[in-house]
Formats: structure tokens, sequence, C-alpha cells
């Protein structure tokens, strides 16, 4: 099988994990949207290794696991913290930032 | 040219005094002006044993110098703080250390009540220093040090009472106006310096005959500007009038006696310029001619008794400047009549202010009147330096005034006469304006008010006069007996060649002269004493008489001129800087602000629109990196 079919799914799955973090106001909803985008990376740095027949690429993707696994830890804390205070886990009413 | 190491005594005694007194503060009250007095009359003895031994040596080796220190050594530029004392500069120091001396005694019983009297004869002593060093400099150089000195004193005395505004402004305006001249000075030693390569008179005296004649007029004229403003003179006379808001012995000591003629003292010194330089020196004779009418003119509408004689003054040293511009046959009458005039004005300006002291401070001549039966002594001994001002035989300025009127015919041509008539116009003048002061002051009806109690002054104030009265009645005779001046002065400034025509007998011309005098007498006489003077000066009056009052316009003149001017230009240099030079800064602080406030509102605070911000500028940049590699 042509392996730049998976590029093209990459490309689709990353696409859509964008469209999510912008669109989507649930913060658990932009969440996944993320762990979406990096698995998409994840399965284009795999189909590379394959491409030139190296392991530079499957080796890269067990680090973007630990990352993930990492933000996951992370970022759902954040959110469960900001959910307890607010009771809201919209993005758009966390912007203390600007006022 | 021998030395002498007690030249320097001169200054540093005055220079002493004055320290002892600014930096003694309070605790020097008491015995100040002893210590002034005292430092001042000891330069005078320093003065007159130098010239027991200048006239024990022949005539070529009188002159002796001192040098002080090495001033400035840079390279092949040497110049050195060193005195010379001449001729020439031994009569300024008389002049200064002797009248000088009779100032500080009078001023102690005239500024008896002022709580400040100490920090006044400090500044007399500094003004006396000062005024040394300005004769006794042997460069240009060393003689602008006391140049600038001495309109320091004068700037801090004219405005010694400088609690009234008034006084104030006119110790700016002197200082102010005295800086133009400066300008002058300063440029005619750089002038002299960049073309001639020295800055000491012997050294200039001896390169000037090989100098161009364009260099040598250039130093020239901006010497006179220097003189113009330090003596008085036109274009330069404006600020003399108002400096007699000074105590009197100011008035007499600086602004009659000695710092006014610090310009005929520049010009005679330079001679070796102006002999050299016709043009420069033709420049000379018309200040001198101008101002002589000029100030003669204002002196006729003058109700204040200083001013009226600070007028004269100004007319007085155009005599001066006159004769220092007639080249060498005038200048030795220029130093006579500088010093005669020394003598009466200051026994003038004296007495002055003794009627002053005898009538509550008054100064207004219709609010005199007959004190001659309540001020004997002052009536006395102003009346000699009245004849010896208009020039009555045998008084002192008859012999010096006749003489500058006598050169000036002799200038040959048309030249001559008008110059000679100038003189003698002003001497008609000069009579009538100096009679109508007598008159008003001394001799007519008495027109003063109840409160005042008019009384003679104090033999502390008198004795001054009396021996400076004596002064105008003596010295002209003294001074001309056997040519003794012309002759004392001839090393320096050169002889007279007698080779020039003459163009009236000197007769004729005395007798040309005391004609102007009595006429001039006699219309004041015809005015003043046998018609009633009003105690306020009428209103109703030509159109003339006004503009002679408003100091024929000179104010109006330089405030057209001058500051106005000045002012539209500092204004428009604000405003160039604060729309040009701020502008430019603003702009750019405003332009910060502006972009900035229009960035902000892309700052939402919503993380969406941050993380759309991202992705985008992420496609554009794989964009920018695609196209660029392709």
């Amino acid at each position: 099988m042509n392996p730049y079919n998976y590029l093209y799914v990459s490309g689709l799955l990353f696409t859509i994990g964008a469209v999510g973090v912008v669109v989507r106001r649930n913060a658990i909803v932009v969440f996944m949207c993320v762990e979406l985008m990096l698995n998409a990376a994840n399965l284009a740095f795999v189909t590379f290794s394959r491409i030139n027949g190296t392991l530079d690429g499957q080796v890269t993707a067990f680090f973007t696991m630990v990352v993930a696994a990492c933000e996951v830890v992370v970022g759902l804390a954040i959110i469960v913290t900001i959910y307890r205070s607010r009771r809201s886990a919209s993005v758009d009413d966390a912007s203390l930032l600007k006022r | 040219m021998s030395t002498s190491s007690s030249l320097v005594y001169l200054i540093a005694l005055p220079l002493f005094g004055a320290a002892a007194l600014l930096l003694g503060g309070r605790r020097t009250d008491k015995w100040g002006h002893f210590l002034a007095t005292a430092m001042s009359a000891s330069a005078f003895g320093v003065g007159l044993y130098q010239l027991s031994q200048m006239l024990a040596r022949p005539t070529e080796e009188r002159a002796v110098t001192q040098k002080l220190f090495s001033w400035i050594a840079v390279g092949n530029f040497n110049i050195d703080a060193a005195l010379l004392l001449d001729q020439l500069s031994i009569c300024f120091v008389l002049l200064i250390t002797g009248v000088g001396t009779l100032i500080h005694i009078y001023s102690i019983s005239y500024m008896a009540h002022d709580e400040n009297r100490r920090r006044f004869f400090a500044y007399l002593n500094l003004f006396i220093a000062a005024m040394l060093l300005l004769v006794l400099g042997n460069s240009y150089l060393n003689l602008y040090v006391g140049w600038e000195g001495v309109g320091l004193a004068s700037y801090l005395l004219i405005g010694f009472w400088n609690q009234k505004p008034a006084y104030a402004t006119a110790s700016k305006k002197a200082f102010v106006m005295n800086r133009v001249g400066d300008m002058g000075l300063s440029f005619a030693i750089m002038i002299a310096f960049a073309t001639l390569g020295t800055t000491t008179f012997a050294g200039i005296a001896d390169v000037a005959p090989r100098a161009s004649e364009g260099a040598l007029t250039a130093i020239g004229i901006m010497l006179v500007v220097a003189a113009a403003g330090k003596s008085a003179q036109f274009p330069l006379q404006a600020w003399l009038g108002d400096a007699m808001a000074g105590p009197t012995p100011v008035s007499a000591l600086i602004h009659a006696a000695t710092m006014v003629t610090a310009g005929v003292y520049l010009i005679v010194r330079s001679h070796f310029i102006f002999d050299l330089a016709p043009t420069a020196q033709l420049v000379v004779v018309i200040v001198g001619a101008i101002t002589l009418i000029f100030g003669a003119l204002i002196g006729t509408a003058k109700d204040d008794i200083k001013k009226a004689l600070a007028a004269s003054t100004m007319s007085q040293i155009g005599y001066m400047i006159l004769a220092a511009g007639l080249g060498p046959v005038g200048y030795a009458f220029a130093i006579m009549h500088l010093l005669t005039h020394g003598f009466f004005k200051a026994s003038m300006f004296l007495g002055a202010g003794s009627v002053m002291h005898g009538m509550n401070d008054e100064v207004n001549m219709r609010k005199f009147g007959n004190l001659r039966k309540f001020m004997p002594i002052t009536f006395v001994t102003f009346g000699f330096g009245y004849l010896a001002i208009i020039g009555v035989p045998p008084f002192a300025g008859f012999y010096s005034k006749d003489a500058i009127i006598e050169t000036a015919f002799n200038a040959g041509g048309l030249k001559g006469i008008l110059l000679g008539g100038a003189a003698l116009l002003g001497a008609a003048i000069t009579a009538f304006y100096m009679s109508r002061v007598m008159i008003l002051t001394f001799t007519s009806k008495a027109r003063w008010d109840d409160e005042a109690h008019p009384h003679e002054s104090p033999a502390l104030m008198w004795v001054p006069i009396a021996i400076l009265s004596f002064g105008s009645i003596a010295s002209g005779f003294l001074f001309t007996r056997g040519h003794a001046l012309v002759n004392w002065l001839e090393p320096i400034v050169g002889g007279h060649e007698g080779n020039h025509e003459e163009f009236l007998a000197p007769m004729v011309v005395s007798a040309l002269a005391l004609t102007a005098v009595a006429i001039g007498v006699a219309i004041a006489l015809m005015k003043y004493q046998f018609a009633d003077v009003a105690p306020v000066a009428p209103v109703d009056v030509s159109a003339l008489t006004r503009l002679v009052r408003n100091d024929l316009g000179q104010d109006a003149f330089n405030e057209a001129v001058f500051m106005r001017p000045g002012i539209a230009l500092t204004e428009l240099a604000q405003k160039a800087d604060e729309s040009v030079v701020d502008g430019a800064v603003r702009g750019v602080g405003r332009l910060a602000t502006g972009s900035g406030s229009v960035l902000r509102r892309s700052q939402t605070g919503f993380a969406r629109s941050y993380a759309a911000f991202i992705l985008i500028g992420a496609v554009i940049l794989i964009a920018g990196i695609w196209v660029v590699t392709q």
C-alpha cells in the first residue's frame, strides 16, 4: 500500500484537531483535539520512518507519546481546577488576561 | 626696560580690601570702611612713590614693567600676566587712586546710614583694583581682565540698592550694553592675535607698520565699539543715564571720573593702530562729535540733577574721543581733558550728592532753588566745577576744552570746520545746560516742599569736594604750563609734528569759544534766573523738547531695532524648539502609543483566538518555506 496515504490521513486528522481547537468552547473537547493533533503528528513521524527506512521517526513518536501523557496529566489537572472554582469548562470564560 | 617689584601692590592692596570685606562678613561692619579707605589711600601712596621714581629717571627709561606670572604658555603662544607703568598709565593710576580715595572718604559719611555700607566699600575697592589692572596691563588680554572687572563692579554698584526693581533693571541694562562693547574688544584681540600674532602693546606697536591696513582698520573699528560701550558713546550710550540709579559716590567715581573714560584710555593706548588706520580714526572722530552734541542736547532737558550731570559726562567724553581721533596732535589733549574732567565732574557729582543729602534725597532740580544760602560750601565748590566745565578761564576746563576745539579746527578742510563747529556748538550747549543746573539748584527762587530742611553736609563730605574743586581750578593751568602734560606724554603717544597749518589763530578760537559760552549762559539766565520756574515740568512743550526729554529716542530706537526683533527671534526659536525638536520627540511617542492602541485590539483574551493566530502564523510560515524551497 502506498505509504503516502498515511500522510493524507495524518494531514486530515491534524486539520480536524486544529479546527476543533479553534472552534470548540468546551475545554475537554479542545483538549482532546490537541491530543488528536499530537497523534496526527505521530502518524506522520511513523510514516516518514517507513518511507525513509530508518528508525528515527519511530523513536520520536515514543517521545511524543511521553510528552502527550505529561500534557494530559497537567492539562486535566488545570481543567478540573478551573471547573471547581468556576463551575464551567468553557475556554472563553477563562479570559482574565484581557479583563 | 627696567622692572619694578612694587607695581603689583597697586592692585593687590585694594583687592585685598575687597576680599577682606566680602569674606569677613558682618564682623567687619564696624571698621570695614576704614580698611577700604586705607587700602585705596595706600594704593595712592604707591602711585606717588612710583611717580617720584619715574621722575628721577631720564625720559626714555621712565616706563617700568613687572611680570607677575606666566599666564598662558602653549607652544609659541606665550602670554604673561605682566604690568606696565609708563607716563600714560601713571596719570590714570594717580587719578583713579587719588579721586578714588577722596570718594572713599566722602562715602564714609554719605553711606553712614546704609546698613550695607561694608558691601558698598568692598565693591568700591574691587572697582579700584579692576580699574588699576585695566590701566596697568601690558597687553590687551591683561587689559581685558580689568575691563571686565570694572564692568562687574559697575554692575554691582549701579544695582547696589537692588531692592528697587527699577535700579536692578538699570544695572542689568548697563551690563548688557557694556557686553556689546566687550564683544568689540574681544574681537579686536582675536583679530590682533590672528593677523599680528601678539597681543602686547609693545609687540603690536612693533609689527603694526608691516601689517595690512585692512587688518588694522578692523582692529581699530572693533576697539571703537569697545570704547563706545564702556564710555557711553554713540551708539551704545543709552545705559549711562540709567546708571545714575547707583549711590552718588559711585556716579562720581565710576560713571564720571574713571571707568567711563576707559574708552579714551583704550584709544590713546592703541595709538599705534589708529595712526596707521585713517578709516578707523575717522570713525573715532565721528563717534566723538555725534556724542558730544547728543549728550549736550540730552543734558538740556533733564530735571534730575544726576541725569543732567550724566548727560554732561557723555558729552565731555565725546570731546575726549574726538580729540583722541585727531591723531598724535590730539592724544595729549584727550588725556588732559580726561584728567581735568575727572576733577571737576567728580566734584560736581559729589556736590550733587551733598545737595541730595541735605534735601531728603530729592533729585528733581525743579524742587531745589536758592540752596546757595543753606549750603554755601557746596555752592562754592560746585560753582568752581561749573566754571571749569563751561570753560571759563582760568579754570581747568578752559585749557583742556579750548585745546580740543582748536585741534579740531586744525584738522583741515571741511572735516576741520565740521568738527570744530560741532565742538563749538557743544561748548555753547554745555554752557546752557550747566548754567541751568546751577541756576535751578542754587540761585533761583526756592521751590522746595515744606518737609525739606536744607543744611550743609558734614566736613567728611565737603573736604573731599573742596580738594577736588581745587583740582578743577588749578589742574588745567598746571598741565599746560610749559606744555607740561604734552611733553610728559610725548614718548608714549608721539609728538606734535608742527608742520600742519593753523586754520584759525589760537586767540580767535578762544574768543569764539568764550562767545559761545557767553551765549549759552545768557540764554540760561534769561530762561531760568529772570523768569519763574515751574516746580513741575511743563507738559505743553514743543515736539523738539519732548524728543530731547525722551533722550532723543535712544531707548525707543534700541527697543525697536534690537529689543523687539530680539524678543521676536527668541519667540521664534522657542516655537521652533517646541514644534520641531519637541514635536519630533513627542511624535515618536505618539506613533508608538497610536500603533499600540490599534494592535491592542487583537489581544482579545480568548485562548481560542490566540490559538487561531498561532495556527495562521504557522500556516503562513510553512507556506513561505515551501514557496522559497520549491
